[in-house]
């Protein structure tokens, strides 16, 4: 008995976690780094994660404009526009992408992008970075989606 | 009390939250089976996110100690 219960504790983390699914639909760097806290958060405690990119967060993930300057979600003001980006240049929060890539180093992390806002900006996924795994219909993203859905 | 042999220390002071969690998840993955890994964070996120993982991934949290208002999080590597 003693043996089984030890057993049971023993399971591996990645078992039967609810998979935490991401709409990013805002191309702002605090929005994408808010974003990628949550995967890299959720993948570190065994959660899959399942990302998906509409509109603005898509063009942020065009090949060669991830680590340029995407701005402030529009609650942020001048001011906090201001000491986000102070934060971000003197090493205090790291770079939305370089989360993106830990947590696919820990954990099981799918990017994709939504087939629609691939044709509404005429882009191939040759045109992306390469951390987005491919182009989902939103349907194939529901497929995966069977665990809460968080729209950023 | 018996001392610690500490196998491993990381000084993450100064990391941003979720950096020193992080780096101890990949020392712990680097690691054989019963190292013990010291994890020095000055992070407030560190204070609930470290435990968390130790206890969902199943490691042992061997001490949590403060020095020089940073935090040192020992844990052993358990499986």
């Amino acid at each position: 008995m003693v043996m089984q219960q030890t057993e049971t504790q023993q399971a591996p983390v990645t078992t039967e976690e609810p998979t935490l699914s991401i709409v990013l639909f805002s191309g702002t760097d605090d929005k994408l780094t808010a974003a990628a806290v949550m995967a890299v958060g959720a993948a570190a405690m065994g959660r899959p994660v399942n990302v998906f990119l509409q509109y603005w967060a898509l063009e942020a993930f065009v090949a060669d404009v991830v680590k340029t300057d995407h701005g402030t979600a529009p609650e942020a003001g001048n001011e906090g526009s201001r000491r986000f980006r102070e934060a971000a240049s003197s090493g205090k929060t790291q770079h939305w992408s370089e989360l993106l890539a830990q947590a696919k180093d820990v954990g099981d992390v799918a990017i994709h992008a939504c087939a629609l806002s691939m044709d509404t900006f005429g882009l191939r996924q040759e045109d992306l970075d390469p951390m987005v795994d491919g182009v989902q219909g939103v349907a194939a993203f529901m497929l995966d989606a069977t665990g809460p859905i968080v729209f950023i | 009390m018996e001392a610690i042999q500490i196998d491993r220390s990381i000084d993450a002071r100064g990391m941003p939250c979720p950096g020193p969690l992080m780096s101890l998840i990949g020392a712990i993955r680097e690691a054989e089976v019963g190292t013990v890994i010291s994890v020095l964070s000055s992070d407030e996120g560190s204070k609930t996110d470290i435990p968390a993982w130790v206890t969902k991934a199943r490691h042992e949290m061997v001490a949590v100690e403060p020095v020089d208002g940073a935090e040192s999080f020992i844990v052993r590597k358990v499986h």
